[in-house]
């Protein structure tokens, strides 16, 4: 059975259908990336399998006990709220030290657990949001345009962390990017979404595809371009 | 018996509230809820104008009308108004709407003045119960509730992800909330009750690391304020509730200054010890 299989999901926000017969499933282990463009219901899908938003048709279904992590697009913390690092790692429940060090250690982030949150460089700050999702080991982990902020170093760096922790925890990977390129190395199967799947594949197929050429609005050359870039760097490649 | 000395159930009663108030406040100050604590606090002379036409109690009348106020804001918001406006409408109508309707209460002599501003000196055995119970309930409810809070606050979507309802989340600090008001109204009257609630969170931000150790000083800000003010009233004979109010705010001031002051402090001494450096080495 699939860790999540999505059927037939319609999802309208205010009167206005964002995800229209969304068809997808994710199996153990693999790396999968939702690309599209603005407004083209990415981060409503991811909301819609985290319950924080109720599809109007079709299920959702999740393989029994399936754990998620979540880490969210970016977190506005209020300047009124203090919170260090460890406290953060403990919420919404408490957790032992060991547990926390291992997870701060799997994100790359050790130094920085007596740190403020307020301190913390975005790209700390995102690396210790996924520290506390792997926390709770997750089958699933979920990522919504995590890397955003990042210069081109620190992002190469997450996706790195990001199949570091997959290999270790075995946990499936879902994620939202708008970093075609970097996306296009790093995941097992590339899904192109405007508001309902358009096409999908590993991602030498999706890049190639008129349908995804068409959505993003490339010609051929750029297509190809994006083709060798990926290509060109077969150090970052991931074994399928 | 001590309870039967006034200025002891005075004090009593303020604590109580200052520390009902302080997880609450926090949270209010973390969520930017301070307008919808001061809105909910308005509408409760409403609740009292009520209770009094009713004749049945203060505590229930004030309880029922803030609870109708802050769900009703709830379900209006993001229909069209922006939440300020609507607070802004609904607190000033409410709190008006209360005043028209305390003058139609015939027979009764009441003194606006006890509600608008608090009576705490005239806090009875039965206030007392009332008061430690709400608050005591209220603590409860923050005790029970209170990493779910804290992760509704932080991030619905990290919440909805934890498997927590942020929605009821927000409903739990609403109840919260009305209690307090309920609660709080006999200490420092409606339009100081947000003080209360915003004043010492607000002090205790400077010198706190954790949400919890917030906490903690914004209760030990609003017992100083509660207790000093009750005294500081008592000496100078002024008005309890602002006097209170006051002193929470001298003490927001204080904090302030004492932040500047050490922010000053860590400059001079780093910019003193980068000179030694740079002269060691040259």
């Amino acid at each position: 059975m699939s860790l999540l299989s999505i059927a037939a999901l319609d999802l309208a926000l205010g009167g206005h259908l964002v995800l229209e017969n969304v068809h997808l499933t994710l199996e153990r282990g693999e790396i999968v990336t939702i690309v599209g463009p603005n407004g083209s219901g990415k981060t409503t899908l991811l909301k819609s399998i985290i319950g924080a938003l109720a599809p109007q048709r079709g299920y959702i279904d999740k393989s029994p006990g399936m754990v998620i992590g979540y880490v969210p697009q970016r977190l506005h913390l209020d300047a009124t709220l203090p919170m260090t690092v460890s406290r953060l790692m403990r919420l919404p429940r408490r957790r032992p030290r060991h547990e926390i060090e291992t997870a701060l250690d799997r994100a790359g982030v050790t130094q920085q657990a007596s740190s403020q949150i307020s301190d913390l460089s975005g790209g700390q700050f995102q690396r210790v949001l996924l520290a506390r999702a792997l926390l709770s080991s997750p089958d699933l982990l979920i990522l919504d345009e995590a890397t955003q902020g990042l210069d081109q170093q620190g992002m190469a760096d997450f996706y790195r962390q990001i199949e570091r922790v997959r290999h270790e925890l075995g946990c499936a990977v879902l994620m939202v990017s708008h970093e075609l390129h970097v996306v296009m190395r790093a995941s097992d199967r590339v899904v192109c979404l405007n508001r309902s799947i358009c096409c999908a594949g590993t991602p030498e197929r999706v890049a190639a595809s008129p349908e995804y050429r068409a959505m993003f609005g490339l010609d051929d050359e750029d297509a190809l371009a994006l083709y060798r870039h990926h290509h060109s760097r077969p150090s970052l490649e991931m074994s399928p | 018996m001590i309870f039967d000395d006034f200025l002891v159930r005075a004090t009593l009663a303020g604590v109580g509230v200052a520390l009902a108030a302080a997880p609450l406040g926090c949270l209010v100050v973390w969520r930017r809820m301070a307008f919808f604590g001061d809105a909910t606090a308005h509408a409760a002379i409403l609740g009292v104008a009520l209770a009094l036409l009713l004749s049945t109690s203060i505590f229930a009348g004030v309880l029922v009308v803030s609870l109708l106020m802050a769900t009703i804001v709830s379900l209006l918001s993001g229909k069209g108004y922006a939440m300020d406006t609507l607070l802004g409408v609904m607190a000033h109508s409410s709190l008006a709407l209360g005043l028209v309707a305390v003058s139609f209460v015939s027979g009764v002599r009441i003194d606006l003045m006890a509600y608008l501003f608090g009576d705490i000196l005239a806090v009875g055995k039965a206030d007392l119960a009332v008061i430690w119970g709400g608050a005591a309930l209220v603590m409860a409810l923050m005790g029970w509730r209170w990493s779910r809070l804290l992760t509704a606050t932080l991030n619905a979507d990290l919440a909805h992800a934890s498997g927590i309802d942020p929605q009821r989340e927000q409903l739990i600090l609403t109840l919260s909330l009305a209690i307090v008001v309920a609660v709080a109204l006999k200490v420092v009257g409606v339009l100081l009750i947000a003080a209360l609630l915003i004043i010492p969170a607000a002090t205790a931000r400077t010198f706190s690391r954790t949400p919890e150790a917030m906490v903690v000083a914004a209760a030990l800000v609003g017992m100083t304020a509660a207790v000093g003010g009750l005294q500081t009233a008592y000496w100078f004979d002024t008005p309890t509730g602002p006097t209170i109010v006051s002193l929470a705010a001298a003490l927001f001031a204080l904090a302030g200054v004492i932040a500047n002051a050490r922010r000053l402090l860590w400059r001079v001494m780093a910019s003193r010890a980068g000179r030694r450096d740079a002269s060691g080495r040259a």
